[in-house]
C-alpha cells in the first residue's frame, strides 16, 4: 500500500517523469488478437455439435392485445424445429431488471412496434429468420401513446416523479433582475456496438446450462435465465470474455436473447444460437432515452445564476427498465460545473409504446448536462457577454456556492483551473476575435466557437452496485490468473486491472492472464457501467492480491528472518532488507511451504448515500472534470458543418494508462458528437422506428474526426481514495461533445450579431441547422 | 465453377447457391471468422476483404477492398481473396504482424476489436494501391469501415504511419507468383452451371437471359444482395456480367466518353474526372471505397433508384445509354430512360452496355454536382442537385439538370431549363428565377432522411449556391464547409 501511495505522488510532483508514463501506457491486452482476427466474439466459438439457430418473430403494431396467434407457417417453413411463446417459459416470464415490465416474449399485450412475440428454432439461421417472417399475429388493436406530450396528456408514467431542492426557487425567480424561459427536445442514440446482440446457450448434465453472451451484466443473465427456466443460480454458468461494443446497450438488453436462447436449448437438450440481424437489433432493442426539458432561470445583471426551475422529462418507453436511474441522473447532472442559486428539479419519467430505452454511456447525464449549457448560452446572449465569460462567472466556487441541487458539496473542484488551462492552450480569445472578422466577411459560411466544461458524478446512484469481487490466482510456474466482475467492452478495462495485479506483485504485466468473466469464479458481480470499471475491480483485484502478498511476505519474511512489513515485491524479485528471490521462485517455494497462492478480493466503495424522499445525500464518491474546445463551420444554405478543431483537457485523477484514457476521452467525443450531429432517430405515425439500419441511421465516419483534435491530460491525483488515485473515464468525456452543439449554435447567433440565442433541438442535423437559421432570420423581418 | 485462391488455397466451386455471400463462406464453410458480420448491407466495414485480380491495362496486380457481406462468390472467379488471417506472415500470434496490423496495435487504434479486422484490410488495400498517402487518402480508404470506440484519430495516425513507409511484405515478396497463379487461373474452364451464369460474351449474355428469363442481373451487387441478405429472398438463379470484358470497355471519342456499364465507379473515376473534375466530390462521396470497388455506373442506372448519385450527374450531362440485347443496340437518352418508381424503358431481354457522357465543347462550361446529407461520407443523398450550364457571352445558352431525391424518378427540371436560356447570368433575379422554377417543378416527400420542407428549402438554396458559386462577383465568396480538391 504505502509504495503505491508514493509512486502517485512521485507522478504528481515529478510531471517530467515521462519512461514512468511512457511504461504505464501499455497495448491493449488483445490488440494482437484482434488485428490479426483472432480476438474471439461469441459468433466466432467454434459451434457444439447438433446446434441449432434461432430467431424472434415481432409485432408490426405498437399497441394492444394479441387475440389470436397462428404460427402454422412458421412450424410448417423449412428446417424448423421448434417454436415458443411466453407461455413456455417453464419459470417467470417477466424478465425486467429492477422494476416488473419485460417480458422475455410479448405476454398478450403488445408493447412497443418491434416487439418479439414468438421464438423460431430452425437448422440454419437463414431457415430461423425466414419462418419467424411467417407468423401471423392478430391484434386488437389500442391508439399507441409515442410522444412525450401524449404520455404527459394521457398522465402515462413508468414510476413515480422524483425532485430536488435547495431554497426557494419560486420566490428567488421572482426576485431575479432578468429571467428567461426556455426548452429543448433532446435525441435519442442508438448505441450501434459494431457486434451485435448475441448469445449461445449450451445445455449441460440435466439441468444444468452454459451460457456465453456479449453482455455488461453476466451475473443478471444468469439470474434471469434460471428465473425463466424456473431452476436455481447456480445450475448456470455465463461466460463473457469480451464484447464488441456494449455503451451500455448491453447492460440490460443482453439478456432477453439468452434468456431465448436457454429456453429453446433446455427445451430440445441441444446447443442454441441466437444473433440478432443488425436491423432487428435496432428495433427490439432499447436505446438512449430522448428527453424534452425546460426552463425558467432568474440572473443578475451581470449574468449570475440566482434561481432555476427545471422540469426534466424523459422518454422511457414502455417499462421501466433502468429509467429511475436514468432520469434520477439527468437531474442528477442538470447543474453541471455550475451554482445554480435556489433550485428546483423535476424529473418525469414518461411511458410511451416505444422499445424500453435503456443505459447508454452517460445514463441520462448527457441530456440533463446539455440543459446547464443550454441555459448559459441563454444567458450570455441575454446579458451580451461571451458565453465563455458567463460560464466561468457561474462555476460552483466558495463565491458562488458549492451545494448542488441534491445537498452534495462539490469538493476539490478544478473546473475553473481546467477552463483557464484550455482557454489558453487553444487561444480561445485569439480565435474568437478571427471568429468574429471572419463572420462579418462571410455571409454565407458561418464559423461558431464554443468551450464548454463537464462535471460527472462518479458511483452507481443505486448504492448497493457500489460493490466488485476478484479472484486472483498464482500458479506454481509464477504465472497469475486474474479474475474480476467487470466486462470488457473494449474500453481497457482487462488492460488496467492487469497492470494494478503486475504492479501489486512487481512483475512484468506478461505475467498477468485476466479471463473471461464467468460467474461461477466472481459472483452477484454488478454490471460494467457507470464509468466503475476499473474504480471498482480494480479495487478489488487490488485486494485480492495484498492479501496473497501478505501471505507470501511472512513467508518470505520468516525464512530470512526479517520483517513481514518490509517484504517489498518490485522488479519481478521480493526483497526484504538486504535479501531477496526471484518472483517465481518465491512461489515455488511457497507452494511447497503449504502456502495458498489464491485469493478472493473484495471492494465497496466508501462515503456514498442518498435519500430518494427528501431528495438529498452524496449519491458520488467524487466527480470527473474536463473541458471542450469546438470549432464549427456551417454553411447558412443547406444546414451542412463541419467541426473543424476539438480542444480537450480532460481529468482522469492519476492515469493508469494515459494510452487507453486518451482512447476513451477521443472516442466517448465522437460518440457524444454523434448523438447532437448526424445520429437521428425517427419514428413513424405508427411507432415505426424506420431508422433501424445502418444506412439511416448514421453514426460519425472517419470524415468526421476533427482535423485537429488536441487531447490532453489533466495531471492532478483523485483526492478520494480510489485505485492509485485514478479517476473514472467512460462516461465523462461522452458530454464534452456538447462543445460542438454550442458552436453550431455559436455560429448560428453570428447571424443576428450574437444578441438572440437559437433554438436548435438535437440531433443538429443540417436539417435542423437550417431550420435554426430560418428560425432566426424570420425573427429578423 | 468459380476458380479462385482463397489465400493461398486454391478452392474450385462448382455446386452453389449462387446467393451465397463471401462472408458467410468465410466464416460458415472455412471457418474463417476473423471476417466480421456488423451490419450485413454494406454499411459498416466489419467485413471488409481484399480481392487481389489482375490488372488488364498494366499486367500488375489490383488489391480490391469489398464489403464480403453484400458480394456473391462469383464475384471471385479467377481472383484472390485475401481475409485478415492470411495477413500475419505466421501462425504464431503475435509474431510477424503486417505492418498495418503492427501499426493500429502501437498506435492504440484498436478498442472493442470487432471493426478491427475490417480496417485492417481497407489499410492493407491502401498500402498496396497508393504511394505516398496523404490525410485526405486514409480517409477515402477507410470511408466505408466506421468505428464505434475509438473516434477514429489514432486509426488515421496508423494508417499514415504504415502506408508512408518503405513498403516490403509477403505480398510483394510474391507478386510475380501471385500473378502466375491468377494468369493460370483465368484460363480455367468456366461451364455454366444450373443456378449461376457468367457469360464471357455478347452472345452467351443473350442466351443465358433468353433461357433464364426470371434470373436477375448481376454486376456488382451492391444493391441486390441486400435483397438476400436483408430481405432474406433466395436468388435462386443469376446472372453475372463479372466475366463480360466488353462491359468494363472504356473509350474516349471526339465527343463522347464511353464508360462499359459493369465499370466499377472506382475504376472509371479518374476518367470521369479527367474530363469533369468538378464531379469530384460528388462521386468521392459516393458511398464508400468498398462499395465504389464494386458498384458499376450501369447498375447504379439500371436500378433507376429516386436517391441514387450518378443518374443526377448522368441527366445534367444530358447522357445516353446503350441498350443491348446480344443483336442489336439502342441508344436513347436517359432522361427518356426512367419511367416511373424504379422502372425503366429497359425491355426484359436488354442490358445496358455502356453510358455515353458527351464532351463539353469548350471551357465555357459551368458544371456543379451538390450533395447533401445527414453525414458526409457513405450517406445516401437526401438532395442531389447537379447544373450544367453553358454561357455565350454571359448569357445562358443551354442548362442540363439532374437532381434526385425530389421525385420518384431521378429527374430533369426543363422549366428551368427553359426559363433560363437567353438569361444575363450576372443577373442577380436568375437566383430567384430559378429558385421559383425548382419550387414549382417538385413535390419531394417526407422521409427518414429529410422532410419535404428541407428538400425543397435546400433545392433553392443549391441553385443560389450554383450562381454565387459561378459568377465572378461572388466566387471570393467562400459557400463550402468541406473543401474539395
Amino acid at each position: 500500500m504505502r509504495k503505491l501511495v508514493e509512486q502517485a505522488l512521485v507522478k504528481q510532483n515529478n510531471k517530467s517523469n515521462v519512461p514512468a508514463q511512457d511504461k504505464k501506457s501499455i497495448k491493449h491486452e488483445s490488440a494482437v488478437r484482434q488485428v490479426s482476427g483472432s480476438a474471439r466474439y461469441v459468433d466466432d466459438i467454434p459451434e457444439p455439435a447438433n446446434i441449432l439457430y434461432a430467431a424472434v418473430g415481432v409485432s408490426a403494431v405498437a399497441s394492444g392485445q394479441i387475440t389470436d396467434l397462428n404460427l402454422n407457417a412458421v412450424k410448417n417453413s423449412a428446417g424448423v424445429v421448434d417454436v415458443i411463446t411466453a407461455q413456455d417459459a417453464p419459470g417467470h416470464i417477466d424478465i425486467a431488471p429492477v422494476f416488473d415490465g419485460d417480458p422475455v416474449l410479448a405476454d398478450g399485450e403488445i408493447k412497443f412496434h418491434g416487439q418479439p412475440v414468438f421464438a423460431v428454432l430452425a437448422d440454419t439461421a437463414m431457415n430461423a429468420r425466414r419462418a419467424a417472417l411467417c407468423g401471423e399475429i392478430n391484434v386488437k388493436q389500442s391508439k399507441p401513446v409515442l410522444t412525450i406530450k401524449a404520455a404527459h396528456h394521457a398522465e402515462s408514467f413508468v414510476r413515480p416523479p422524483h425532485q430536488m431542492v435547495l431554497g426557494d426557487a419560486d420566490s428567488a425567480l421572482q426576485k431575479s433582475a432578468y429571467t428567461s424561459q426556455g426548452s429543448l427536445t433532446i435525441g435519442g442514440q442508438e448505441h450501434v456496438y459494431l457486434e451485435g446482440q448475441v448469445s449461445l446457450a449450451v445445455p449441460e448434465e440435466e439441468d444444468r446450462i452454459m451460457i456465453y453472451t456479449s453482455s455488461q451484466h453476466p451475473s443478471e443473465v444468469q439470474k434471469l435465465v434460471a428465473e425463466v427456466l424456473g431452476i436455481k443460480l447456480h445450475k448456470v454458468i455465463v461466460s463473457m470474455r469480451r464484447m464488441g461494443g456494449g455503451f451500455g446497450g448491453k447492460e440490460t438488453q443482453a439478456a432477453q436473447w439468452a434468456c431465448i436462447a436457454a429456453l429453446l436449448a433446455a427445451r430440445h437438450k441441444r446447443a442454441v444460437k441466437l444473433r440478432l440481424p443488425r436491423q432487428l437489433d435496432m428495433i427490439t432493442t432499447g436505446k438512449r432515452h430522448p428527453f424534452e426539458n425546460n426552463y425558467s432561470i432568474g440572473f443578475d445583471l451581470s449574468g449570475k445564476i440566482k434561481a432555476a426551475k427545471l422540469t426534466i422529462n424523459g422518454n422511457c418507453g414502455h417499462s421501466p427498465d433502468l429509467s429511475d436511474a436514468i432520469v434520477d441522473r439527468a437531474m442528477f447532472h442538470a447543474d453541471n460545473c455550475y451554482s445554480l442559486g435556489e433550485s428546483e428539479i423535476v424529473g418525469h419519467r414518461l411511458k410511451t409504446h416505444c422499445v424500453s430505452h435503456t443505459a447508454f454511456r452517460g445514463f441520462g447525464g448527457p441530456q440533463g448536462m446539455i440543459m446547464a449549457e443550454a441555459m448559459l448560452d441563454r444567458i450570455a446572449r441575454q446579458t451580451q457577454q461571451d458565453p465563455l465569460t458567463v460560464r466561468k462567472n457561474n462555476l460552483y466556487s466558495a463565491e458562488n456556492g458549492t451545494t448542488t441541487p441534491y445537498g452534495m458539496q462539490v469538493e476539490h473542484n478544478p473546473s475553473a483551473e481546467i477552463i483557464a488551462q484550455l482557454e489558453q492552450t487553444s487561444d480561445y480569445w485569439q480565435r474568437r476575435e478571427a471568429i468574429t472578422v471572419f463572420n462579418q466577411q462571410s455571409p454565407i459560411i458561418k464559423k461558431g466557437l464554443a468551450l464548454t466544461p463537464v462535471k460527472f458524478g462518479i458511483s452507481f446512484t443505486a448504492k448497493h452496485l457500489n460493490q466488485a469481487g476478484a479472484l486472483v490466482h498464482i500458479y506454481t510456474d509464477g504465472s497469475i490468473q486474474v479474475n474480476h466482475g467487470g466486462t470488457e467492452m473494449g474500453q481497457g478495462l482487462h488492460t488496467k486491472v492487469a497492470q494494478i495485479a503486475a504492479h501489486e506483485f512487481g512483475v512484468d504485466v506478461e505475467h498477468i492472464e485476466v479471463t473471461a468473466t464467468s460467474t461461477d469464479k466472481v459472483p452477484n458481480t454488478s454490471p460494467t457501467a457507470a464509468s466503475s470499471g476499473t474504480d471498482l475491480n480494480g479495487k478489488a483485484v487490488q485486494n485480492a492480491c495484498l492479501t496473497i502478498k501478505q501471505r507470501l511476505s511472512e513467508f518470505y519474511a520468516q525464512d530470512v528472518g526479517g520483517k513481514a512489513d518490509d517484504v517489498i515485491f518490485t522488479g519481478n524479485q521480493i526483497h526484504c532488507g538486504d535479501q531477496q528471490i526471484g518472483f517465481v521462485e518465491l512461489i515455488q517455494s511457497a507452494y511447497f511451504a503449504r502456502v495458498s497462492l489464491s485469493s478472493s478480493g473484495f471492494y465497496k466503495t466508501p462515503k456514498i448515500h442518498y435519500n430518494r424522499e427528501t431528495g438529498q445525500g452524496r449519491p458520488f464518491f467524487y466527480f470527473a472534470y474536463g473541458a471542450a474546445v469546438s470549432e464549427v463551420k456551417i454553411d447558412t444554405l443547406t444546414g451542412e458543418y463541419q467541426v473543424s478543431r476539438v480542444d480537450i483537457l480532460h481529468d482522469v485523477g492519476v492515469s493508469l494508462n494515459p494510452a487507453i484514457d486518451i482512447g476513451q476521452i477521443e472516442g466517448a467525443f465522437i460518440q457524444g458528437m454523434g448523438w447532437l450531429t448526424s445520429e437521428e432517430l425517427v419514428w413513424d405515425e405508427a411507432g415505426k422506428l424506420t431508422s433501424n439500419n445502418m444506412a439511416t441511421y448514421k453514426i460519425p465516419a472517419i470524415g468526421d474526426t476533427p482535423a485537429i483534435f488536441n487531447v490532453n491530460l489533466f495531471d492532478r491525483a483523485n483526492p478520494e481514495d480510489t485505485i492509485y488515485h485514478s479517476k473514472a473515464v467512460g462516461e465523462p468525456p461522452f458530454m464534452l461533445a456538447i462543445s460542438v452543439w454550442c458552436a453550431i449554435k455559436d455560429a448560428i447567433a453570428s447571424l443576428r450579431d450574437y444578441n438572440v440565442d437559437p433554438q436548435l433541438n438535437t440531433p443538429a442535423t443540417p436539417e435542423r441547422v437550417l431550420n435554426a437559421i430560418q428560425l432566426l432570420k424570420g425573427d429578423c423581418l | 465453377m468459380i476458380c479462385f485462391y482463397l489465400n493461398d488455397e486454391l478452392i474450385t466451386l462448382s455446386h452453389t447457391r449462387a446467393d451465397l455471400t463471401v462472408l458467410n463462406f468465410l466464416r460458415e464453410n472455412k471457418a474463417l471468422v476473423g471476417t466480421k458480420e456488423g451490419c450485413a448491407s454494406g454499411d459498416c466495414g466489419a467485413c471488409t476483404v481484399v480481392v487481389a485480380e489482375l490488372n488488364k491495362s498494366n499486367g500488375d496486380l489490383y488489391y480490391r477492398t469489398v464489403n464480403s457481406c453484400i458480394t456473391f462468390m462469383s464475384a471471385l472467379q479467377g481472383k484472390q481473396l485475401i481475409t485478415v488471417e492470411h495477413l500475419t506472415s505466421s501462425s504464431e500470434p503475435g509474431n510477424h504482424l503486417h505492418p498495418v496490423q503492427q501499426a493500429l496495435v502501437d498506435h492504440n487504434a484498436s478498442q472493442c476489436g470487432f471493426c478491427t479486422p475490417g480496417f485492417v484490410m481497407s489499410m492493407f488495400g491502401l498500402y498496396h494501391n497508393t504511394q505516398s498517402v496523404a490525410r485526405q487518402d486514409v480517409l477515402t480508404a477507410l470511408s466505408g469501415n466506421l468505428c464505434r470506440c475509438t473516434g477514429y484519430r489514432p486509426i488515421i495516425d496508423a494508417t499514415l504511419h504504415a502506408c508512408n513507409q518503405t513498403r516490403q511484405d509477403k505480398f510483394i515478396q510474391n507478386r510475380t507468383h501471385t500473378i502466375e497463379r491468377l494468369q493460370a487461373l483465368v484460363e480455367e474452364p468456366n461451364d455454366l452451371n444450373q443456378n449461376l451464369h457468367m457469360p464471357t460474351s455478347r452472345a452467351e449474355l443473350a442466351q443465358a437471359i433468353q433461357q433464364n428469363p426470371r434470373a436477375q442481373l448481376v454486376a456488382g451487387s451492391t444493391d441486390l444482395a441486400l435483397e438476400y441478405t436483408q430481405q432474406l429472398k433466395p436468388l435462386d438463379t443469376l446472372i453475372s456480367v463479372s466475366q463480360m470484358e466488353s462491359l468494363r470497355r472504356v473509350e474516349v471519342s471526339e465527343t463522347a466518353l464511353i464508360l462499359g456499364a459493369a465499370s466499377p465507379l472506382n475504376d472509371i473515376q479518374p476518367v470521369i474526372l479527367e474530363f469533369f473534375p468538378e464531379l469530384g466530390e460528388v462521386i468521392e462521396r459516393f458511398a464508400s471505397l468498398p462499395i465504389r470497388n464494386q458498384a458499376t455506373l450501369g447498375g447504379n442506372i439500371a436500378n433507376a433508384s429516386p436517391i441514387g448519385d450518378m443518374p443526377p450527374v448522368c441527366l445534367a450531362l444530358t447522357a445516353m445509354v446503350n441498350l443491348d440485347n446480344g443483336t442489336d443496340v439502342r441508344q436513347i437518352r436517359l432522361d427518356q430512360f426512367f419511367t416511373d418508381y424504379r422502372k425503366t424503358a429497359m425491355r426484359a431481354d436488354e442490358w445496358i452496355d455502356a453510358v455515353i457522357l458527351p464532351l463539353p465543347e469548350d471551357n465555357s462550361r459551368l458544371l456543379r454536382a451538390y450533395k447533401i446529407s445527414k453525414r458526409l461520407e457513405d450517406d445516401i443523398s437526401a438532395v442531389c442537385a447537379v447544373f450544367n450550364l453553358t454561357l455565350e457571352e454571359g448569357k445562358v445558352v443551354a442548362l442540363g439538370t439532374g437532381f434526385g431525391g425530389v421525385a420518384a424518378t431521378p429527374m430533369t427540371c426543363p422549366a428551368l431549363e427553359e426559363i433560363m436560356v437567353g438569361q444575363v447570368w450576372s443577373n442577380r433575379d436568375c437566383v430567384s428565377l430559378g429558385q421559383t422554377a425548382l419550387r414549382n417543378a417538385f413535390s419531394p416527400i417526407d422521409d427518414v432522411r429529410a422532410s419535404a420542407t428541407y428538400r425543397e428549402d435546400v433545392l433553392a438554396n443549391l441553385w443560389h449556391r450554383f450562381w454565387l458559386e459561378t459568377n465572378s462577383a461572388s466566387q471570393t465568396i467562400e459557400t463550402r464547409v468541406i473543401s474539395h480538391a
